[in-house]
């Protein structure tokens, strides 16, 4: 279970760039939950998961995961919780280094790394079948450098190494925003799947409202760095664009509306 | 213009290249694997000569004396390390800070003296410029063995994770790679072997002076770009450090033959400079060139 309470993240504090990012945002997730993440740029989404990652510390408020307050943990010590996969897919993987050399890498996360050779025979059987899943033809380039592959190869791949360890958390920020259309549709099956699979609780940051109603048991919209809407179940799956489309004119609306307030 | 006189001095160039090689793969691991242009290597150098100088003198064992020299040097490394993880100093700042801060060191340890002679006649030394032969060989015996010694550690679960720091600290930290330390290990590794090959140095050349290492930088790029000539785009990790340190030895023997054709000492450090500018500079160019020429421009990856 993943716990936000009243989390506050300004940036630029008290300069004209000043930014509230995050306003008082509270947010569980239930094992096992899969929750879509929309909202307008800025609205504060790719702060959220920054902050669950650790990017950054919050000014207020706590984060806990099955119970373990990880508020003040570093990144690194953040990392044994989480599986990532950011919006660019040249930053989940080492580039110069070979495909089993990152997976090996992924497959140590949050363990202690020693002197044992990084790869053994058996690892390499295990990352060659966990790469034929991905019907990428992958498994016959073991050791290829990762710089070699397409931007949807490398993004299937750092998909595949978030979840190979089990994360208690998944963050998924627009992981397909930068591929095309095909490519973005096959990485984001193949997240459905490892999802479905592993039970995995997941926040998945999109643009696509339509994304953001197919997949996942719960709907979140953010703006101006709150959540505005929160749907689930049953009343999800009746969800349509329009729908979503309303709510959001709704809450920025709003915003505007107080905007107004102020000036006049 | 006498080519025996050539001939004559390429023997020493060799073994001067074989002890600067191992610098080399110092900086070749700060410079190519950890993407971290660190100046220390300047006086760090120094101070593995001057660490194992003392000791010699001091009736240790001269093999023993280059552990410490290694240790000296790793420490050094530390420091800088420390300053750029802990307190926030840019990388090249903080190799600049270690290395001024290292001439008093080294001064210091050389007893205030800015040359400390280490008799070949005296001690057992390793190796000395008056054996030239055993040099070459003492020198690459310790060149292979550590080339072999690095192969290995950077294929094991620490050295891979130092590789991914270097390669994508982002990618690293999401893997749980506490990338402040990996640097901090990296520098110290690096600057170990820079301590050794200074440590060997004071042996071959029979004193440590507070100047050995003056413009080392600039000779470990020197070899990892000629090495990196010579090898063109093999990936082979041993053999890029080996070529690494042959880069050190071909740029001696080029040293050698501009001294043979009539270059002044004096002029040897501006035309190193001038031989590692064109080096350094010839890839960009030449991918500028490409780019001009073919509208599809180069590989992403280099």
């Amino acid at each position: 279970m993943l716990k936000l309470e009243n989390i506050r993240k300004v940036f630029h504090p008290g300069t004209v760039n000043q930014k509230i990012a995050l306003d008082g945002l509270s947010l569980t997730l239930n094992d096992g939950d899969f929750v879509t993440v929309i909202g307008g740029n800025g609205a504060g989404k790719s702060t959220l998961l920054n902050t669950i990652a650790g990017t950054f510390p919050v000014d207020q408020g706590s984060i806990s995961i099955d119970g373990e307050d990880i508020t003040h943990l570093s990144e690194e010590k953040r990392a044994r919780f989480l599986g990532r996969v950011f919006q660019d897919p040249m930053m989940g993987t080492a580039a110069d280094m070979w495909i089993e050399e990152n997976m090996a890498l992924a497959a140590r996360r949050g363990e202690r790394r020693g002197l044992k050779w990084a790869i053994s025979p058996t690892d390499r059987e295990t990352f060659r079948r966990l790469l034929s899943e991905l019907d990428l033809g992958l498994e016959d380039r073991l050791s290829s450098k990762v710089g070699l592959l397409s931007g949807g190869q490398r993004q299937a791949l750092t998909l595949l190494m978030a979840v190979m360890k089990k994360p208690k958390v998944l963050l998924l920020d627009e992981h397909t925003a930068a591929l095309d259309p095909k490519t973005a549709a096959k990485v984001l099956e193949l997240s459905d799947r490892f999802i479905e699979e592993g039970k995995l609780t997941t926040l998945m940051v999109t643009h696509n409202m339509k994304d953001a109603i197919a997949h996942g048991n719960r709907l979140i919209m953010m703006n101006a760095g709150k959540i505005v809407l929160d749907i689930s179940g049953e009343e999800k799956k009746r969800l349509t664009v329009d729908d979503l489309l309303h709510a959001f004119t709704l809450s920025t609306a709003e915003e505007f509306a107080n905007d107004r307030i102020l000036l006049s | 213009m006498n080519p025996i006189a050539l001939l004559n001095s390429l023997p020493g160039a060799l073994a001067q290249g074989l002890i600067w090689g191992i610098m080399a793969i110092g900086v070749a691991i700060t410079y190519k694997i950890l993407d971290y242009a660190d100046l220390t290597v300047d006086n760090s150098l120094c101070t593995g000569g001057a660490v194992a100088a003392v000791c010699i003198i001091g009736g240790m064992n001269p093999l023993l004396a280059l552990l410490f020299a290694v240790l000296a040097g790793a420490i050094a490394g530390l420091c800088t390390g420390l300053l750029h993880t802990v307190l926030g100093i840019p990388a090249i700042l903080s190799g600049i800070l270690t290395q001024l801060a290292l001439y008093s060191v080294n001064m210091h340890i050389m007893g205030g003296k800015s040359n400390l002679t280490v008799s070949r006649t005296q001690y057992k030394l390793l190796l000395t410029s008056a054996k030239v032969p055993t040099a070459i060989i003492v020198s690459g015996i310790f060149v292979v063995a550590i080339v072999l010694l690095l192969y290995w550690f950077f294929g094991t679960q620490l050295g891979c994770a130092i590789r991914a720091t270097g390669n994508n600290e982002h990618m690293a930290r999401a893997q749980g790679i506490s990338t402040n330390r990996m640097k901090v290990l990296g520098l110290m590794i690096s600057n170990g072997l820079v301590g050794l090959s200074g440590g060997l140095l004071a042996q071959y050349q029979g004193n440590s002076d507070i100047n050995m290492g003056r413009g080392a930088i600039v000779i470990g790029l020197a070899a990892v770009v000629i090495g990196k000539a010579l090898l063109g785009k093999r990936k082979n990790f041993a053999l890029r450090l080996l070529t690494t340190a042959l880069g050190a030895v071909a740029y001696y023997f080029i040293l050698a033959i501009v001294i043979w054709a009539g270059l002044s000492t004096t002029d040897l450090k501006l035309f190193s400079a001038v031989v590692v500018t064109i080096f350094l500079a010839l890839p960009y160019l030449r991918k500028k060139w490409t780019a001009h020429h073919h509208a599809k421009g180069g590989s992403a990856v280099c």
